[in-house]
């Protein structure tokens, strides 16, 4: 049995839309997740299915004229929709962290790297100036960065990306939050750097005792640090489970096509098949019926639910719909079998 | 940081030489020495080529340019044709007297536009914003000259809340007495030429605080719990002013160039007021030392953009 402390974050029926031309289009839409402490939980899926916009819902950073945001978010019994301003800078930065893609671009090109992870300490703790700096160099030290004194006073620009990684984690670590963001915090960065940024990830969560919730498109980084996987379609969770469960027996066809575009897949023949085609756009976003249907049109319209819903197909292993049971990759041959006969 | 400011300075050697021998060639292209304005009908031409061949004006080119600019250095800039008065005394005064309007206009110029800018910026698309807008359009689509004489008219003839010419009054006397008098005939031309200036800063700091609004950094440092005022004015303000600054340098030339038709319209005793009168009266010595200075301004406005660039920002000190 868990603690009722353990859980960290509960997020209930969130729907995120977006305002495009005047009307509202559901980016991220009926979201369920819980995040736990100690959990690295990892969101998966394709470009602009909707993991941003979960991690800005949760941190409150959104354009609120433009984007209306329902359903629960529970940090600790505190519903973070909705939250007013100032009550959400006290969460922001202390309580959770986020740590964003591009490292560069993250930071004020203006300002020194230390003074910008000072900047948190001076919203969020009392200490004066000199102990923020010793904090600094601390947590320069912490995220593996040499010469940290030196370091305290750099620029942005004069610092590799994996340094200036590291300057975004820092930054994000400052205060101890208990949640920690990271939208795709590798993305941006070279094959060899991205190694190390995750085993910190991991050790900073292993010393912490936080929760950690990373967004990824790479089913590699995923397989590598994550406890619990939510893989994400068009803006909804079509599969959600622990790791283990995810690689070994995927269920949903959307989570197979994805093991399989994977680079070093060793499976058989029938299992390298990749599903084409991408993900709608918002506007162009199905309302009804399952939103993968049309990239695996030769399933038959009656292996779908009419309003497809998660199923908990064994303990912690949620599916979307019900054409998994039925599905099949296509077959080439039966395609062209198919086309011959409605030649005839 | 002084690097980049020292290897600027060397930069400047050269162009300080392109530009004297550009001027050079065009005061030799004029018409005139300074013997045509004295000749005398009972003067013997003969007389008057001796003296011209006494004053090296047969000399090769460029023994007279090293000559020229050797001069220069001593601070003389020749001798006006037509006022008979060296040029550098004709300048001097009135070099004063536009440094002083220049400088109150830079500072009105600024002290409108940068909240303007700020306000549109801050409130895109609201109706500050379109407030904002508007007056920017009106002030770039009116030409200076009418909007000036429109001022004068109404304000100097009409009103007579204004003076509508010189830079201080006759009777005025004291320390005091003499600087209001000044302040008195420069502030209203001063305002009139720095709405008009306005312009371009509205616009650079409008779109600056509109495009730095959406930076990553700006989601980072709300990441961090800083408050959203604090988040403007240190994050994207700053990051916003960049571009005004590295022009400042441009704008104290480019008001000098304006300053012609605003001294003109205002009878003010100035370099660009100057300028004018010497191109009307054919006064070519005159106006081939202006366009020298006028020249050399410039390049220092470009120089002092740089430096105040380097100071600023740290991305370009390394280079
Ligand atoms: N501010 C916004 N206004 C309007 N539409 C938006 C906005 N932000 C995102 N979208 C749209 O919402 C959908 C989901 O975007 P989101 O950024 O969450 O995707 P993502 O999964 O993070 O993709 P990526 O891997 O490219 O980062 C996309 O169709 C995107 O175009
Ligand atoms: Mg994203």
């Amino acid at each position: 049995m868990e603690k009722q402390s353990d859980l960290l974050l509960d997020i209930q029926h969130l729907h995120t839309a977006y305002r495009l031309q005047g009307k509202f289009y559901d980016a991220a839409d009926d979201i369920n997740l819980t995040l736990k402490r100690d959990e690295i939980l990892a969101i998966v899926g394709e470009s602009g299915c909707g993991k941003s916009t979960i991690a800005s819902s949760i941190i409150g950073l959104y354009d609120h004229k433009n984007t209306k945001v329902t359903g629960d978010i529970l940090y600790n019994e505190l519903n973070l929709v909705g939250l007013n301003e100032s009550l959400f800078n006290k969460i922001r930065g202390d309580k959770i962290g986020m740590i964003f893609q591009d490292p560069l671009a993250s930071l004020n090109p203006l300002m020194r790297v230390g003074d910008q992870v000072a900047e948190t300490l001076y919203y969020h703790t009392d200490m004066d100036e000199k102990a923020r700096h010793a904090r600094v160099i601390e947590l320069f030290n912490q995220v593996g960065m040499p010469r940290p004194e030196e370091m305290y006073e750099m620029y942005p620009h004069e610092l590799s990306g994996g340094l200036r990684q590291r300057v975004v984690i820092a930054m994000a670590i400052a205060c101890k939050p208990e949640v920690i963001i990271a939208d795709e915090p590798t993305t941006a960065l070279d094959v060899t750097i991205q190694a190390q940024i995750l085993d910190l990830l991991e050790d900073i969560q292993r010393q912490s005792h936080s929760g950690i919730i990373l967004i990824t498109h790479d089913l590699g980084v995923v397989a590598e640090t994550a406890d619990e996987v939510a893989v994400m379609y068009a803006g909804q969770i079509v599969e959600k489970s622990d790791v283990k469960t995810i690689f070994e027996n995927p269920l949903h066809p959307y989570t197979r096509s994805l093991l399989n575009s994977m680079p070093q897949s060793d499976d058989t023949d029938e299992d390298l098949h990749v599903i084409k085609g991408t993900v709608p756009s918002l506007k162009n976003m199905p309302r009804s019926g399952d939103r993968f249907a049309a990239r695996i049109p030769w399933i038959p319209a009656s292996a779908h639910e009419v309003e497809p819903r998660v199923h908990e197909v064994a303990p912690g292993h949620w599916v979307r719909c019900t054409c998994w049971k039925t599905f099949h990759f296509e077959d080439e041959d039966s395609t062209q079998k198919a086309t011959a006969a409605s030649g005839e | 940081m002084w690097k980049t400011i020292l290897r600027r300075l060397l930069i400047m050697i050269p162009q300080l030489i392109i530009l004297s021998l550009l001027v050079f060639l065009l005061a030799k292209m004029m018409p005139g020495d300074p013997f045509s304005g004295s000749i005398n009908p009972n003067t013997d031409p003969k007389q008057i080529e001796a003296l011209r061949r006494a004053a090296g004006l047969y000399d090769p080119w460029y023994v007279q340019y090293f000559r020229w600019v050797g001069n220069l250095f001593h601070g003389d800039l020749g001798t006006s044709y037509i006022q008979h008065v060296p040029v550098t005394s004709l300048i001097a005064d009135r070099a004063n007297n536009t440094f002083w309007l220049s400088l109150l206009t830079t500072i009105l110029t600024y002290s409108i536009a940068i909240p303007l800018g700020i306000t549109a910026g801050r409130h895109q698309d609201q109706w500050q914003d379109t407030g904002v807008q508007i007056f920017n359009y009106i002030t770039l689509a009116t030409p200076g000259f009418v909007f000036y004489i429109l001022g004068l008219w109404l304000f100097g003839f009409t009103l007579g809340w204004f003076p509508i010419s010189g830079s201080v009054s006759a009777n005025a006397s004291g320390f005091w007495g003499v600087l209001g008098s000044r302040l008195y005939h420069m502030i209203f031309p001063a305002i009139l030429y720095a709405l008009i200036a306005t312009t371009g800063t509205v616009q650079y700091l409008r779109t600056g605080i509109v495009d730095n609004k959406v930076e990553d950094y700006v989601r980072t440092a709300r990441s961090k719990g800083v408050p959203e005022n604090v988040v403007f004015h240190k994050h994207i303000l700053r990051n916003s002013l960049l571009p005004i600054a590295a022009f400042l340098g441009n704008t104290i030339t480019g008001l000098l160039s304006g300053s012609m038709i605003i001294e003109s319209v205002f009878s003010y005793p100035g370099m660009g007021k100057l300028f004018l009168d010497s191109i009307s009266q054919r006064d070519y010595t005159t106006l081939t030392a202006l366009i020298l200075i006028f020249g050399i301004l410039t390049l220092i406005g470009n120089l002092l953009s740089d430096i105040i660039m380097s100071i600023i920002d740290p991305r370009i000190r390394i280079q």
